[in-house]
Protein backbone atom coordinates (compact mmCIF):
# COMPACT_ATOMS: atom_id res chain seq x y z
CA UNK A 1 0.00 0.00 0.00
CA UNK A 2 1.50 3.55 -0.89
CA UNK A 3 2.32 5.90 2.23
CA UNK A 4 -1.32 7.47 1.61
CA UNK A 5 -4.40 6.65 0.16
CA UNK A 6 -6.83 9.78 0.29
CA UNK A 7 -11.01 8.35 -1.02
CA UNK A 8 -13.45 10.61 -2.46
CA UNK A 9 -16.59 9.14 -2.11
CA UNK A 10 -19.99 10.50 -3.87
CA UNK A 11 -22.99 10.07 -3.65
CA UNK A 12 -26.85 11.81 -2.86
CA UNK A 13 -27.88 12.35 0.57
CA UNK A 14 -29.77 9.35 1.79
CA UNK A 15 -27.18 6.47 0.49
CA UNK A 16 -25.17 6.15 3.06
CA UNK A 17 -22.31 8.21 1.77
CA UNK A 18 -21.01 9.70 5.46
CA UNK A 19 -22.12 6.34 6.98
CA UNK A 20 -19.62 4.38 4.71
CA UNK A 21 -16.73 6.44 4.99
CA UNK A 22 -17.06 6.37 8.95
CA UNK A 23 -17.57 2.17 8.75
CA UNK A 24 -14.24 1.48 6.50
CA UNK A 25 -12.13 4.73 8.89
CA UNK A 26 -12.95 2.37 11.69
CA UNK A 27 -12.86 -0.91 9.93
CA UNK A 28 -8.96 -0.50 8.73
CA UNK A 29 -8.14 1.68 11.87
CA UNK A 30 -9.04 -1.82 14.02
CA UNK A 31 -6.65 -3.09 11.64
CA UNK A 32 -3.78 -1.30 12.82
CA UNK A 33 -3.76 1.81 9.91
CA UNK A 34 -4.07 5.02 10.55
CA UNK A 35 -7.06 7.13 9.54
CA UNK A 36 -9.42 9.53 8.90
CA UNK A 37 -13.09 9.52 8.10
CA UNK A 38 -15.14 12.84 7.40
CA UNK A 39 -18.09 14.02 5.32
CA UNK A 40 -18.13 17.39 3.47
CA UNK A 41 -21.09 19.43 5.33
CA UNK A 42 -23.30 21.72 3.35
CA UNK A 43 -26.76 22.50 2.71
CA UNK A 44 -27.83 18.68 2.53
CA UNK A 45 -30.74 17.19 2.01
CA UNK A 46 -31.99 13.87 0.89
CA UNK A 47 -31.23 13.56 -3.21
CA UNK A 48 -28.82 16.04 -3.60
CA UNK A 49 -24.84 15.07 -4.38
CA UNK A 50 -22.68 14.83 -0.90
CA UNK A 51 -19.15 14.13 -0.96
CA UNK A 52 -17.13 12.09 2.14
CA UNK A 53 -13.50 11.77 2.23
CA UNK A 54 -11.11 9.06 3.73
CA UNK A 55 -7.20 8.93 4.26
CA UNK A 56 -5.89 5.41 5.52
CA UNK A 57 -2.20 5.69 6.02
CA UNK A 58 0.68 3.26 7.64
CA UNK A 59 2.03 6.33 9.26
CA UNK A 60 -0.03 8.80 11.43
CA UNK A 61 -2.01 11.65 9.86
CA UNK A 62 -1.60 15.18 11.22
CA UNK A 63 -3.12 17.22 7.53
CA UNK A 64 -6.78 18.25 8.54
CA UNK A 65 -7.42 20.23 4.59
CA UNK A 66 -9.67 18.61 2.00
CA UNK A 67 -9.11 16.01 -0.17
CA UNK A 68 -8.23 17.13 -3.26
CA UNK A 69 -6.24 14.68 -5.21
CA UNK A 70 -7.95 11.31 -4.52
CA UNK A 71 -6.29 8.24 -5.68
CA UNK A 72 -9.86 6.58 -5.30
CA UNK A 73 -12.75 7.84 -5.95
CA UNK A 74 -16.28 6.39 -4.98
CA UNK A 75 -19.57 6.83 -6.86
CA UNK A 76 -22.30 5.21 -5.39
CA UNK A 77 -24.79 7.20 -7.64
CA UNK A 78 -24.43 6.84 -11.78
CA UNK A 79 -27.14 9.99 -12.19
CA UNK A 80 -23.90 11.99 -10.97
CA UNK A 81 -22.14 11.96 -14.05
CA UNK A 82 -22.67 14.52 -16.04
CA UNK A 83 -23.87 17.01 -13.14
CA UNK A 84 -21.04 16.61 -10.76
CA UNK A 85 -17.26 16.31 -11.92
CA UNK A 86 -16.09 13.40 -10.59
CA UNK A 87 -13.30 12.81 -11.79
CA UNK A 88 -11.72 16.00 -10.76
CA UNK A 89 -8.39 15.72 -9.18
CA UNK A 90 -8.25 11.97 -10.11
CA UNK A 91 -4.42 11.47 -10.99
CA UNK A 92 -2.88 8.90 -13.65
CA UNK A 93 -3.06 6.24 -11.49
CA UNK A 94 -6.02 7.09 -9.89
CA UNK A 95 -9.14 3.99 -9.37
CA UNK A 96 -12.57 5.06 -9.79
CA UNK A 97 -15.07 2.41 -8.46
CA UNK A 98 -18.95 3.66 -9.61
CA UNK A 99 -22.04 1.89 -8.81
CA UNK A 100 -23.79 1.21 -12.31
CA UNK A 101 -25.32 -1.76 -14.70
CA UNK A 102 -23.25 -0.66 -17.27
CA UNK A 103 -19.54 -2.36 -18.40
CA UNK A 104 -16.17 -0.41 -17.29
CA UNK A 105 -15.76 0.25 -20.55
CA UNK A 106 -18.98 1.94 -21.64
CA UNK A 107 -18.20 3.92 -18.30
CA UNK A 108 -15.53 4.79 -19.51
CA UNK A 109 -16.60 6.17 -22.70
CA UNK A 110 -19.33 8.08 -20.58
CA UNK A 111 -16.38 10.00 -18.68
CA UNK A 112 -14.37 10.77 -21.56
CA UNK A 113 -11.82 8.90 -19.25
CA UNK A 114 -7.82 7.91 -20.20
CA UNK A 115 -5.93 5.98 -18.07
CA UNK A 116 -6.49 5.25 -14.62
CA UNK A 117 -8.66 2.14 -13.66
CA UNK A 118 -12.04 1.80 -13.98
CA UNK A 119 -14.49 -0.43 -11.83
CA UNK A 120 -18.05 -1.09 -12.28
CA UNK A 121 -20.56 -2.66 -10.00
CA UNK A 122 -23.90 -2.94 -9.88
CA UNK A 123 -24.39 -2.07 -5.85
CA UNK A 124 -28.01 -1.15 -5.61
CA UNK A 125 -29.07 -4.27 -7.05
CA UNK A 126 -27.25 -6.38 -4.93
CA UNK A 127 -28.50 -4.07 -2.21
CA UNK A 128 -32.08 -4.79 -3.41
CA UNK A 129 -30.68 -8.48 -3.33
CA UNK A 130 -29.39 -8.95 -0.03
CA UNK A 131 -30.94 -5.85 1.78
CA UNK A 132 -34.31 -5.41 0.11
CA UNK A 133 -33.89 -1.70 -0.32
CA UNK A 134 -31.31 0.13 -2.82
CA UNK A 135 -29.06 1.34 -0.28
CA UNK A 136 -25.35 0.79 -1.86
CA UNK A 137 -23.27 1.98 0.40
CA UNK A 138 -22.01 -1.29 2.44
CA UNK A 139 -21.70 -3.19 -1.23
CA UNK A 140 -19.48 -0.27 -2.30
CA UNK A 141 -17.25 -0.91 0.15
CA UNK A 142 -16.74 -4.25 -0.63
CA UNK A 143 -15.96 -3.00 -4.40
CA UNK A 144 -13.59 -0.56 -2.93
CA UNK A 145 -11.78 -3.36 -1.11
CA UNK A 146 -11.73 -5.67 -4.12
CA UNK A 147 -10.44 -2.08 -6.12
CA UNK A 148 -7.56 -1.15 -3.88
CA UNK A 149 -6.51 -3.98 -2.02
CA UNK A 150 -6.78 -1.92 1.13
CA UNK A 151 -6.92 -4.30 3.46
CA UNK A 152 -7.27 -8.20 2.83
CA UNK A 153 -10.75 -8.90 2.56
CA UNK A 154 -11.26 -11.85 5.21
CA UNK A 155 -9.70 -9.81 7.52
CA UNK A 156 -12.04 -6.72 6.40
CA UNK A 157 -14.88 -8.76 7.09
CA UNK A 158 -14.04 -9.91 10.02
CA UNK A 159 -14.02 -6.04 11.40
CA UNK A 160 -16.94 -5.31 9.53
CA UNK A 161 -19.06 -7.83 10.88
CA UNK A 162 -17.94 -6.49 14.44
CA UNK A 163 -18.75 -2.83 14.14
CA UNK A 164 -21.72 -3.72 12.42
CA UNK A 165 -22.90 -6.08 15.05
CA UNK A 166 -21.84 -2.84 17.84
CA UNK A 167 -24.02 -0.64 15.72
CA UNK A 168 -27.19 -3.01 15.30
CA UNK A 169 -27.40 -4.23 18.39
CA UNK A 170 -31.09 -3.31 18.57
CA UNK A 171 -31.97 -4.63 14.71
CA UNK A 172 -28.98 -7.86 14.26
CA UNK A 173 -31.56 -8.53 11.34
CA UNK A 174 -29.84 -6.05 9.25
CA UNK A 175 -26.11 -7.38 9.66
CA UNK A 176 -26.23 -10.72 7.81
CA UNK A 177 -27.88 -9.01 4.73
CA UNK A 178 -25.12 -5.86 4.35
CA UNK A 179 -22.07 -8.86 5.00
CA UNK A 180 -23.89 -10.83 1.84
CA UNK A 181 -23.75 -7.62 0.08
CA UNK A 182 -20.42 -6.87 0.87
CA UNK A 183 -19.40 -10.15 0.04
CA UNK A 184 -21.26 -10.21 -3.60
CA UNK A 185 -19.97 -6.68 -4.71
CA UNK A 186 -15.70 -7.57 -3.96
CA UNK A 187 -17.05 -10.89 -6.23
CA UNK A 188 -18.66 -9.35 -8.69
CA UNK A 189 -16.82 -5.84 -9.59
CA UNK A 190 -15.22 -5.68 -12.69
CA UNK A 191 -12.71 -3.42 -13.96
CA UNK A 192 -10.40 -2.67 -16.49
CA UNK B 1 -1.88 0.75 27.70
CA UNK B 2 -5.31 2.23 26.84
CA UNK B 3 -7.60 1.36 24.15
CA UNK B 4 -7.43 2.57 20.34
CA UNK B 5 -10.14 3.75 18.95
CA UNK B 6 -11.31 5.32 15.96
CA UNK B 7 -13.80 8.70 16.63
CA UNK B 8 -14.53 11.93 16.15
CA UNK B 9 -13.79 14.53 17.92
CA UNK B 10 -17.69 14.95 19.72
CA UNK B 11 -17.26 11.08 20.32
CA UNK B 12 -14.10 11.28 21.93
CA UNK B 13 -15.76 14.40 24.09
CA UNK B 14 -18.60 12.80 24.77
CA UNK B 15 -16.65 9.25 25.89
CA UNK B 16 -13.87 11.91 28.23
CA UNK B 17 -17.51 13.17 29.92
CA UNK B 18 -19.13 9.59 30.10
CA UNK B 19 -15.58 8.71 32.26
CA UNK B 20 -15.54 11.91 34.14
CA UNK B 21 -19.63 11.23 35.24
CA UNK B 22 -20.18 15.07 36.28
CA UNK B 23 -22.89 15.67 39.22
CA UNK B 24 -24.66 17.87 36.25
CA UNK B 25 -24.69 18.38 32.80
CA UNK B 26 -27.12 21.15 31.27
CA UNK B 27 -26.73 21.62 27.70
CA UNK B 28 -28.43 22.62 24.54
CA UNK B 29 -27.61 21.33 20.96
CA UNK B 30 -26.19 23.47 18.46
CA UNK B 31 -24.23 22.74 15.52
CA UNK B 32 -21.51 21.75 15.31
CA UNK B 33 -21.31 20.74 19.34
CA UNK B 34 -24.67 19.08 18.78
CA UNK B 35 -23.38 15.14 19.00
CA UNK B 36 -21.63 15.57 22.17
CA UNK B 37 -25.32 16.64 23.42
CA UNK B 38 -26.59 13.50 22.00
CA UNK B 39 -23.87 10.96 22.62
CA UNK B 40 -24.10 12.17 26.53
CA UNK B 41 -27.38 12.22 26.73
CA UNK B 42 -27.47 8.53 25.60
CA UNK B 43 -24.68 8.00 27.92
CA UNK B 44 -27.45 9.06 30.70
CA UNK B 45 -30.48 7.09 29.08
CA UNK B 46 -28.24 3.45 29.22
CA UNK B 47 -27.43 4.66 32.61
CA UNK B 48 -23.56 4.72 32.03
CA UNK B 49 -23.07 7.73 33.82
CA UNK B 50 -25.06 9.19 36.88
CA UNK B 51 -25.41 12.32 36.06
CA UNK B 52 -28.37 14.81 36.63
CA UNK B 53 -28.83 16.06 32.97
CA UNK B 54 -30.61 18.95 32.01
CA UNK B 55 -32.28 19.82 28.98
CA UNK B 56 -32.95 23.10 28.90
CA UNK B 57 -34.21 26.05 26.55
CA UNK B 58 -31.32 28.07 25.82
CA UNK B 59 -27.73 28.62 26.07
CA UNK B 60 -28.32 30.97 28.00
CA UNK B 61 -30.22 28.57 30.43
CA UNK B 62 -27.45 26.02 30.05
CA UNK B 63 -24.88 28.37 31.21
CA UNK B 64 -27.04 29.62 34.09
CA UNK B 65 -28.11 25.87 35.54
CA UNK B 66 -24.36 24.90 35.33
CA UNK B 67 -23.42 27.74 37.28
CA UNK B 68 -26.24 26.99 38.93
CA UNK B 69 -25.31 23.39 40.08
CA UNK B 70 -21.62 24.60 40.52
CA UNK B 71 -22.18 27.02 42.91
CA UNK B 72 -24.40 24.17 44.75
CA UNK B 73 -21.14 22.02 45.58
CA UNK B 74 -21.22 19.88 42.55
CA UNK B 75 -19.18 18.96 39.30
CA UNK B 76 -20.61 20.87 36.28
CA UNK B 77 -20.33 20.66 32.73
CA UNK B 78 -21.80 21.92 29.57
CA UNK B 79 -20.98 22.31 26.17
CA UNK B 80 -21.64 24.77 23.13
CA UNK B 81 -20.30 26.10 20.14
CA UNK B 82 -20.82 29.78 18.00
CA UNK B 83 -23.69 31.83 18.47
CA UNK B 84 -24.39 29.32 21.50
CA UNK B 85 -21.57 30.67 23.14
CA UNK B 86 -22.94 34.18 22.21
CA UNK B 87 -26.00 33.28 24.00
CA UNK B 88 -24.49 32.53 27.33
CA UNK B 89 -22.31 35.87 27.39
CA UNK B 90 -23.70 37.30 30.25
CA UNK B 91 -23.25 34.00 32.64
CA UNK B 92 -20.06 33.39 30.95
CA UNK B 93 -18.73 36.32 32.51
CA UNK B 94 -20.54 35.60 36.11
CA UNK B 95 -19.23 32.01 36.32
CA UNK B 96 -15.25 33.19 36.35
CA UNK B 97 -16.40 35.69 38.23
CA UNK B 98 -17.52 33.36 40.75
CA UNK B 99 -14.57 31.45 40.58
CA UNK B 100 -16.82 28.30 39.11
CA UNK B 101 -14.55 25.22 38.25
CA UNK B 102 -17.28 24.59 35.22
CA UNK B 103 -15.86 22.91 32.06
CA UNK B 104 -17.11 23.49 29.02
CA UNK B 105 -15.88 22.09 25.77
CA UNK B 106 -16.44 24.32 22.75
CA UNK B 107 -16.66 23.60 19.27
CA UNK B 108 -15.24 26.19 17.25
CA UNK B 109 -17.59 27.69 14.97
CA UNK B 110 -18.05 30.75 12.97
CA UNK B 111 -20.41 33.57 14.38
CA UNK B 112 -23.05 35.02 12.52
CA UNK B 113 -24.09 37.24 10.45
CA UNK B 114 -23.57 36.01 7.32
CA UNK B 115 -25.05 31.95 8.47
CA UNK B 116 -21.88 29.77 8.20
CA UNK B 117 -21.93 26.26 10.31
CA UNK B 118 -17.87 25.75 10.00
CA UNK B 119 -15.01 26.42 11.70
CA UNK B 120 -13.57 29.49 13.08
CA UNK B 121 -12.33 30.82 16.54
CA UNK B 122 -14.18 34.10 16.22
CA UNK B 123 -16.71 32.18 18.99
CA UNK B 124 -14.17 31.27 21.81
CA UNK B 125 -11.50 34.51 20.65
CA UNK B 126 -14.64 37.10 21.58
CA UNK B 127 -14.67 35.06 24.68
CA UNK B 128 -11.04 35.63 25.27
CA UNK B 129 -11.31 38.58 28.10
CA UNK B 130 -13.78 36.67 30.50
CA UNK B 131 -11.87 35.00 32.83
CA UNK B 132 -12.20 31.65 31.67
CA UNK B 133 -8.85 29.59 30.74
CA UNK B 134 -8.71 28.55 27.01
CA UNK B 135 -7.10 25.23 25.83
CA UNK B 136 -6.98 25.03 22.26
CA UNK B 137 -6.82 21.48 20.42
CA UNK B 138 -4.81 20.03 17.33
CA UNK B 139 -6.92 16.81 16.95
CA UNK B 140 -9.21 14.49 18.71
CA UNK B 141 -6.92 12.99 21.17
CA UNK B 142 -5.89 16.40 22.63
CA UNK B 143 -9.63 17.22 22.95
CA UNK B 144 -10.34 14.07 24.47
CA UNK B 145 -6.91 14.88 27.11
CA UNK B 146 -8.02 18.33 27.41
CA UNK B 147 -10.88 17.89 28.47
CA UNK B 148 -9.96 15.33 31.51
CA UNK B 149 -7.40 17.82 32.09
CA UNK B 150 -9.67 20.77 32.42
CA UNK B 151 -10.83 19.21 35.49
CA UNK B 152 -7.81 19.03 37.43
CA UNK B 153 -6.77 22.86 36.16
CA UNK B 154 -9.85 24.36 36.99
CA UNK B 155 -10.49 22.78 40.62
CA UNK B 156 -7.42 23.39 42.13
CA UNK B 157 -7.17 24.96 44.86
CA UNK B 158 -4.81 28.04 43.16
CA UNK B 159 -6.80 28.53 40.62
CA UNK B 160 -10.67 27.94 40.94
CA UNK B 161 -11.42 29.09 37.42
CA UNK B 162 -13.30 27.90 34.80
CA UNK B 163 -12.12 26.56 31.45
CA UNK B 164 -13.25 25.66 27.82
CA UNK B 165 -11.59 22.85 25.94
CA UNK B 166 -11.88 24.27 22.39
CA UNK B 167 -11.89 21.77 19.13
CA UNK B 168 -12.15 22.75 15.56
CA UNK B 169 -16.07 22.63 14.37
CA UNK B 170 -16.45 19.62 11.95
CA UNK B 171 -12.59 19.57 10.77
CA UNK B 172 -11.76 17.77 14.61
CA UNK B 173 -15.70 17.41 15.75
CA UNK B 174 -16.69 15.47 12.74
CA UNK B 175 -13.88 13.93 11.67
CA UNK B 176 -12.94 10.52 12.53
CA UNK B 177 -9.40 9.47 13.94
CA UNK B 178 -7.62 7.12 15.73
CA UNK B 179 -6.78 7.88 19.46
CA UNK B 180 -5.87 6.43 22.43
CA UNK B 181 -8.56 6.41 25.22
CA UNK B 182 -7.57 6.08 29.18
CA UNK B 183 -9.40 3.01 31.22
CA UNK B 184 -11.85 4.48 32.84
CA UNK B 185 -10.65 3.72 36.67
CA UNK B 186 -7.50 5.79 35.46
CA UNK B 187 -9.38 8.76 34.35
CA UNK B 188 -11.68 8.34 37.70
CA UNK B 189 -8.19 8.21 39.60
CA UNK B 190 -6.34 11.06 38.28
CA UNK B 191 -9.40 13.49 38.24
CA UNK B 192 -10.70 12.47 41.74
CA UNK B 193 -13.41 13.29 44.09
CA UNK B 194 -14.40 16.78 43.77
CA UNK B 195 -14.85 18.38 47.12
CA UNK B 196 -15.41 21.86 46.85
CA UNK B 197 -14.29 24.20 49.48
CA UNK B 198 -17.28 26.72 49.01
CA UNK B 199 -20.53 26.26 48.01
CA UNK B 200 -24.54 27.48 48.42
CA UNK B 201 -25.67 24.31 49.77
CA UNK B 202 -22.89 24.09 52.75
CA UNK B 203 -25.39 24.99 55.07
CA UNK B 204 -22.96 25.05 58.28
CA UNK B 205 -20.81 27.76 56.32
CA UNK B 206 -23.40 30.10 54.63
CA UNK B 207 -22.40 32.26 52.56
CA UNK B 208 -23.29 34.46 49.36
CA UNK B 209 -22.40 34.66 46.13
CA UNK B 210 -23.18 37.49 43.23
CA UNK B 211 -23.30 39.97 46.35
CA UNK B 212 -23.65 43.80 44.98
CA UNK B 213 -19.83 45.07 44.95
CA UNK B 214 -19.32 48.65 43.89
CA UNK B 215 -15.93 50.41 44.48
CA UNK B 216 -15.31 49.08 47.97
CA UNK B 217 -14.57 45.67 46.76
CA UNK B 218 -15.26 44.87 43.21
CA UNK B 219 -11.77 46.13 41.86
CA UNK B 220 -9.31 43.80 44.32
CA UNK B 221 -12.19 40.80 43.64
CA UNK B 222 -11.03 41.10 39.66
CA UNK B 223 -7.49 41.39 41.26
CA UNK B 224 -7.83 38.04 42.70
CA UNK B 225 -9.30 36.52 39.54
CA UNK B 226 -5.85 38.19 37.73
CA UNK B 227 -4.20 36.58 40.05
CA UNK B 228 -5.89 33.12 39.67
CA UNK B 229 -4.83 33.44 36.01
CA UNK B 230 -1.28 33.58 36.60
CA UNK B 231 -1.37 30.44 39.43
CA UNK B 232 -3.11 28.45 36.38
CA UNK B 233 0.10 28.77 34.97
CA UNK B 234 2.01 26.59 37.67
CA UNK B 235 -1.41 24.24 37.60
CA UNK B 236 -1.72 23.78 34.03
CA UNK B 237 2.34 22.60 33.61
CA UNK B 238 1.97 20.50 36.84
CA UNK B 239 -1.35 18.80 35.48
CA UNK B 240 0.14 18.01 32.07
CA UNK B 241 3.28 16.28 33.76
CA UNK B 242 1.16 14.63 35.61
CA UNK B 243 -1.41 13.39 32.71
CA UNK B 244 1.83 12.68 30.79
CA UNK B 245 3.23 9.64 33.33
CA UNK B 246 -0.41 8.50 33.14
CA UNK B 247 -0.97 8.14 29.05
CA UNK B 248 2.42 8.95 28.23
CA UNK B 249 1.29 12.00 26.42
CA UNK B 250 2.52 15.10 28.13
CA UNK B 251 1.28 18.49 27.85
CA UNK B 252 2.49 22.09 28.37
CA UNK B 253 1.66 25.91 26.97
CA UNK B 254 2.68 24.85 23.80
CA UNK B 255 4.57 22.02 21.24
CA UNK B 256 7.52 22.94 19.81
CA UNK B 257 7.74 21.07 16.18
CA UNK B 258 11.31 20.93 14.69
CA UNK B 259 11.42 24.83 16.06
CA UNK B 260 14.82 24.01 18.36
CA UNK B 261 17.24 24.81 15.03
CA UNK B 262 14.67 26.79 12.80
CA UNK B 263 15.64 30.09 11.76
CA UNK B 264 12.10 30.62 10.51
CA UNK B 265 8.51 29.88 12.14
CA UNK B 266 5.20 29.85 12.33
CA UNK B 267 2.31 30.26 15.47
CA UNK B 268 -0.77 28.83 15.51
CA UNK B 269 -4.10 27.11 17.48
CA UNK B 270 -5.98 23.88 16.40
CA UNK B 271 -5.94 21.60 13.86
CA UNK B 272 -4.47 23.58 11.50
CA UNK B 273 -0.88 22.91 13.32
CA UNK B 274 -1.27 19.26 12.17
CA UNK B 275 -1.31 20.56 8.59
CA UNK B 276 1.77 22.88 9.09
CA UNK B 277 3.42 19.77 10.33
CA UNK B 278 3.56 18.43 7.31
CA UNK B 279 4.31 21.73 5.45
CA UNK B 280 7.44 22.09 8.14
CA UNK B 281 8.38 18.11 6.61
CA UNK B 282 8.32 19.61 3.36
CA UNK B 283 10.26 22.67 3.76
CA UNK B 284 12.81 20.69 5.76
CA UNK B 285 13.12 17.85 2.93
CA UNK B 286 14.48 20.98 1.00
CA UNK B 287 16.75 22.14 3.34
CA UNK B 288 14.58 25.07 4.94
CA UNK B 289 15.03 25.59 8.62
CA UNK B 290 11.15 26.10 9.22
CA UNK B 291 9.86 25.29 12.63
CA UNK B 292 6.40 25.54 14.30
CA UNK B 293 4.84 26.65 17.82
CA UNK B 294 1.51 25.11 18.65
CA UNK B 295 -0.38 27.09 20.86
CA UNK B 296 -2.22 25.26 23.30
CA UNK B 297 -3.16 27.24 26.07
CA UNK B 298 -4.59 30.74 25.23
CA UNK B 299 -5.81 31.85 28.74
CA UNK B 300 -3.40 32.27 31.03
CA UNK B 301 -1.32 33.92 27.48
CA UNK B 302 2.06 31.79 28.51
CA UNK B 303 3.84 35.46 27.09
CA UNK B 304 7.42 34.95 29.09
CA UNK B 305 7.51 30.90 27.80
CA UNK B 306 6.59 32.84 24.19
CA UNK B 307 9.30 35.57 24.51
CA UNK B 308 12.21 33.16 25.86
CA UNK B 309 11.74 30.59 22.42
CA UNK B 310 10.89 33.28 19.37
CA UNK B 311 13.30 35.52 20.56
CA UNK B 312 16.62 35.17 18.62
CA UNK B 313 14.48 33.50 15.51
CA UNK B 314 15.06 35.71 12.33
CA UNK B 315 10.80 35.86 11.35
CA UNK B 316 7.74 34.56 12.62
CA UNK B 317 4.68 34.72 11.06
CA UNK B 318 1.39 34.40 13.05
CA UNK B 319 -2.21 32.13 11.75
CA UNK B 320 -5.42 33.64 13.45
CA UNK B 321 -8.15 31.98 12.92
CA UNK B 322 -10.60 34.94 14.07
CA UNK B 323 -10.81 38.35 13.25
CA UNK B 324 -10.71 41.11 15.98
CA UNK B 325 -11.73 44.40 13.59
CA UNK B 326 -9.02 46.41 15.14
CA UNK B 327 -7.41 46.81 12.25
CA UNK B 328 -3.92 45.69 13.30
CA UNK B 329 -4.54 41.78 13.33
CA UNK B 330 -6.03 38.70 15.09
CA UNK B 331 -6.24 38.49 18.67
CA UNK B 332 -3.21 35.97 18.72
CA UNK B 333 -0.76 38.35 16.78
CA UNK B 334 -1.39 41.47 18.69
CA UNK B 335 -1.20 39.37 21.88
CA UNK B 336 2.26 37.86 20.84
CA UNK B 337 3.53 40.71 18.89
CA UNK B 338 2.84 42.74 22.23
CA UNK B 339 4.52 39.93 24.41
CA UNK B 340 7.53 40.49 22.30
CA UNK B 341 7.94 44.25 22.31
CA UNK B 342 10.98 45.88 23.55
CA UNK B 343 12.91 42.14 23.79
CA UNK B 344 16.04 42.68 22.10
CA UNK B 345 16.35 40.55 19.37
CA UNK B 346 12.55 39.88 18.92
CA UNK B 347 11.87 38.70 15.54
CA UNK B 348 9.44 40.88 12.79
CA UNK B 349 5.94 39.08 13.55
CA UNK B 350 3.41 39.16 10.31
CA UNK B 351 -0.38 38.10 10.87
CA UNK B 352 -2.42 36.08 8.13
CA UNK B 353 -5.84 35.68 9.30
CA UNK B 354 -7.23 32.64 7.63
CA UNK B 355 -10.11 29.93 7.64
CA UNK B 356 -12.91 32.34 8.40
CA UNK B 357 -16.37 30.73 8.28
CA UNK B 358 -14.45 27.20 7.46
CA UNK B 359 -12.48 28.27 4.17
CA UNK B 360 -10.02 25.30 3.52
CA UNK B 361 -6.36 25.94 4.39
CA UNK B 362 -4.13 23.71 2.34
CA UNK B 363 -0.23 22.32 2.66
CA UNK B 364 0.29 24.72 -0.04
CA UNK B 365 -1.42 27.70 1.38
CA UNK B 366 1.15 27.12 4.37
CA UNK B 367 4.38 26.56 2.62
CA UNK B 368 3.42 30.28 0.85
CA UNK B 369 3.80 31.79 3.82
CA UNK B 370 6.68 29.98 5.32
CA UNK B 371 8.45 31.44 1.64
CA UNK B 372 7.04 35.09 2.23
CA UNK B 373 8.71 34.57 5.93
CA UNK B 374 12.01 34.19 4.13
CA UNK B 375 11.77 36.87 2.58
CA UNK B 376 10.93 38.65 5.37
CA UNK B 377 13.60 37.12 7.39
CA UNK B 378 16.03 38.15 4.51
CA UNK B 379 14.99 42.12 4.98
CA UNK B 380 14.15 42.07 8.61
CA UNK B 381 11.02 44.14 7.43
CA UNK B 382 7.49 43.57 6.59
CA UNK B 383 5.50 44.50 3.61
CA UNK B 384 2.65 44.68 5.60
CA UNK B 385 2.06 44.12 9.38
CA UNK B 386 -1.86 41.68 8.61
CA UNK B 387 -2.21 39.72 4.96
CA UNK B 388 -5.73 37.78 4.92
CA UNK B 389 -4.77 34.61 3.24
CA UNK B 390 -6.67 33.14 0.20
CA UNK B 391 -9.09 35.70 0.10
CA UNK B 392 -10.77 37.57 -3.09
CA UNK B 393 -10.32 40.93 -2.58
Amino acid sequence: MARLVEIRWHGRGGQGVKTAALLLAEAVAAAGKFIQGFPEYGPERMGAPVLAFNRISDEPITIHSHVKEPGVVVVMDPTLIGSVDVTEGLPEDGVIVINTSESPQKIRGKLGLCGRKVYTVDASQIALGTLGQAIPNTPMMGALIRATGLIGFDRFMDLVQGLLAEKFKSKPEVIKGNLQAIERAYQEVTGE
Amino acid sequence: MGKRVALTGNEAIAFAMRQIDPDVVAAYPITPQTDIVQYFSSFVADGEVKTEFVTVESEHSAMSATLGASAAGCRAMTATSSNGLALMWEVVYITASFRLPVVMPVVNRALSAPINIHCDHSDSMGARDSGWIQLYSENAQEAYDNVIQALRIAEHADVRLPVMVCSDGFIISHSMQNLELLEDEKVKAFIGEYKSDYYLLDVDNPLTMGALDLYDFYFEHKRQQAEAMVNAKRVILDVGKEFGLLSGREYGFFEKYRLDDAEIALVVMGSTAGTAKAAVNQLREQGIRAGLLKLRVFRPFPHEELKATLSGLKAVAVMDRAESFSTLGGPLFTELRSALYGEPGAPPVVDHIYGLGGRDIGVEDIIWIYEDLQGIAEKGTLRAPVNYLGVRE
